[in-house]
């Protein structure tokens, strides 16, 4: 770590990203995402690394895979749109148990089922984290390098225009420093003529012997393994004033920031407010969440969409608590979620008639 | 007439064992067993992709990756390393092992529908790019594994089950003749098109794709072989037809020869 110095939100997540041994990056570029990729594009020759403009973004996807296999840390990205494209293979990198970390710089939050139900086809869940600001998208970035690596899954960060944009005073990750080992699994070619050359396969691994493949076991125990991450992942989230709290406020992401601010305003005029700000996104901090609602009245979930994270929050709330969606979309005319739905006075008017 | 069979005795045993099929096999295909048809031209393709390997001394460095048809099988009777890519996606996978590991030798194995439907797009970049891989097309005009479809590589008049009174240029559009593309563009090195429907044809099968091989071996940039491989399933023949119905349907349209070399 140098000191502290002001950077773009893209800049940091880059350098936080090559910092964590990332050695490939790849995307098709697209508001706000594009920045991301720049930064990858100067910072990763630097350290001997792999930057591509690739064709479209199901190419983007597919170059990451590819490097993936070779057990080097690969990351790519995109905008909602980009990741749409992008979900056949994330679905079946995460069947693959390959590492990835995939950056998702949202327009707006209406993205929260496509990063949290598995977007694409089939049946499966990764890790999402979901930064707040640029300090914790750095200390995310890092994180989602290691829990990929750990759990060998695709795991997204995911941020918005916000995030990308901003510039603020970071203490800037320096980006020398040796990239993690090649792990065991990795592909370098060496093991052809053994006898059993290695395969990474959505559709399941070796059968030393067998004749063909077993899907009904491979996806059992893609299965076993999704169980194993979604109890082992370590939920995070960020709790504040619901000791005493009448009504709780749910949000997320840069959102959940301004949200945190308006409930610490209204605490100042004596309003009984508390906020629960989700960090992992998958696996949802359920637990955690019933137990700072659970005393309160009332929980409000404030979302920059028609109601996405409230699914999890009721799911989470078991009918303990009445649980009212507060957000809506956008009404920011560019679309990119920079509206003023987004700002304190409006949000704690909303705070306050839930609070009614 | 005199009998001229040989009557063998099964009084004693033999003074060899019977010759298994192993014993035929490639090193580098670890299974005698396949799954697919009888008469089917892929696993042909498929081993002299292997004895190339072999012989070239690349078994130790190789990685490849697999597209999404009949021949996905055999990803799993391989004793090279592969990684299974999506249908149409190994162009980019390849890409992302190759620039990883420059002196890793990277392979894609894909068919028709594959590479020239659904990953027309990437390949072409591939080779614009002159990634330094080795793309194996392996074109059988259908889509197989799903039954016996049109893919862009039919020919005209050609019947399958989606241009049932044959190909029609005016209702089905025409063939893309994806090598000869390929040979038009600066990535690629080197381009060929060849068949296994004969001794002839194997023996240039295997020519090609050492070629190919050694022009990746020499970073010359992309290479490309287009083999006609026989599916007497998908196109509703006797499968001792497919040798000459690919001679009389395919190999007109997709000439064989050697299209690009470095
Ligand atoms: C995105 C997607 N679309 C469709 C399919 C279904 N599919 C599987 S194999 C195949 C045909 C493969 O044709 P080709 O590549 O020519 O190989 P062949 O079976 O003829 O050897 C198709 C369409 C798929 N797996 N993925
Ligand atoms: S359907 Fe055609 S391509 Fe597939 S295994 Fe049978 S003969 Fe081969
Ligand atoms: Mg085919």
């Amino acid at each position: 770590m140098t000191d502290r110095v002001l950077i773009e939100g893209s800049e940091a997540m880059a350098r936080a990203a090559v910092s964590a041994g990332c050695r490939f990056f790849t995307g098709y570029p697209m508001t706000p995402f594009t920045e991301l990729l720049e930064h990858m594009a100067s910072l990763l020759p630097e350290v001997d690394g792999v930057c591509m403009n690739a064709e479209s973004e199901l190419e983007a996807v597919g170059m990451a895979w590819g490097a993936a296999t070779t057990g080097h840390l690969a990351a790519t990205g995109s905008t909602g749109q980009g990741l749409s494209l992008m979900q056949e293979s994330l679905s079946e990198i995460t069947n693959a148990r390959l590492p990835l970390v995939v950056f998702n710089m949202a327009r707006g939050q209406g993205d929260y089922f496509q990063a949290t139900r598995g977007g694409g086809h089939g049946d499966y869940r990764h890790i999402v984290l979901a930064p707040m600001d640029l300090p914790e998208a750095v200390e995310l970035t890092r994180l989602a390098f290691e829990l990929a690596s750990r759990w060998r899954t695709p795991v997204m960060v995911l941020g918005d225009y916000y995030l990308a944009h901003t510039y603020q005073a970071v203490s800037a990750p320096s980006i020398e420093g040796a990239a993690p080992e090649v792990p065991d699994w990795a592909l370098n070619g060496s093991s052809g003529g053994s006898g059993s050359a290695k395969i990474i396969s959505p559709l399941g691994g070796g059968t030393d012997g067998e004749e063909g493949f077993d899907l009904g076991a491979h996806y059992a125990a893609c299965a076993a393994h999704i169980q194993e991450m979604s109890a082992g992942v370590d939920p995070l989230i960020d709790i504040g004033f619901c000791e005493d709290a009448e009504l709780v406020v749910a949000a997320y992401g840069s959102v959940g920031k301004f949200v945190r601010y308006a409930c610490l305003r209204l605490r100042d005029a004596g309003h009984r407010v508390g906020y629960v700000r989700p960090i992992t996104l998958w696996p949802f901090p359920s637990e955690a969440v019933y137990d700072a609602v659970t005393g309160s009245a009332k929980v409000a979930v404030y979302e920059q969409n028609m109601g996405q994270m409230v699914d999890d929050v009721r799911l989470a709330t078991m009918g303990a608590v009445p649980v009212e969606f507060i957000g809506g979309p956008s009404w920011d005319h560019s679309g990119f979620g920079i509206g003023p739905d987004i700002n304190v006075p409006d949000i704690s008017e909303r705070i306050l008639e839930a609070l009614k | 007439m005199t009998d001229e069979r040989i009557y063998l005795s099964t009084d004693t045993p033999p003074a060899e064992p019977a010759a298994l099929v192993d014993d035929f096999t490639p090193t580098l295909i670890t299974q005698a067993n396949h799954h697919l048809c009888p008469g089917c031209g892929e696993p042909i393709a498929i081993r002299a992709a292997m004895e190339a390997v072999e012989e070239l001394e690349l078994a130790q460095s190789t990685i490849t990756v697999f597209g999404i048809g009949c021949y996905t099988a055999f990803a799993h009777n391989l004793d090279v390393e592969v990684v299974q890519a999506l249908h149409g996606r190994a162009p980019s996978v390849a890409t992302g092992i190759k620039r990883m590991l420059p002196d890793g030798f990277v392979v894609t194995v894909q068919g028709d529908g594959d590479m020239v439907n659904e990953g027309l797009q990437e390949v072409l970049h591939a080779v614009a790019r002159g990634e330094n891989i080795t793309c194996l097309l392996l074109n059988n005009g259908v889509f197989g594994e799903t039954g016996g479809q049109m893919t862009t590589t039919t020919t005209l008049g050609q019947r399958t089950k989606t241009s049932i009174e044959g190909r029609d240029p005016h209702q089905h559009g025409h063939p893309i003749l994806l090598s000869d593309l390929a040979t038009t563009m600066d990535g690629a090195a080197y381009v060929a098109r060849c068949a296994v429907n004969n001794a002839g044809n194997v023996a240039r099968t295997k020519r090609y794709i050492t070629r190919a091989y050694e022009s990746q071996m020499a970073g010359a940039g992309f290479s490309l072989v287009e083999i006609l491989t026989m599916c007497p399933t998908g196109w509703f023949v006797d499968t001792l037809e497919g040798p000459d119905y690919l001679q009389d349907t395919l190999a007109p349209v997709h000439n064989i020869g050697e299209l690009k070399t470095p």
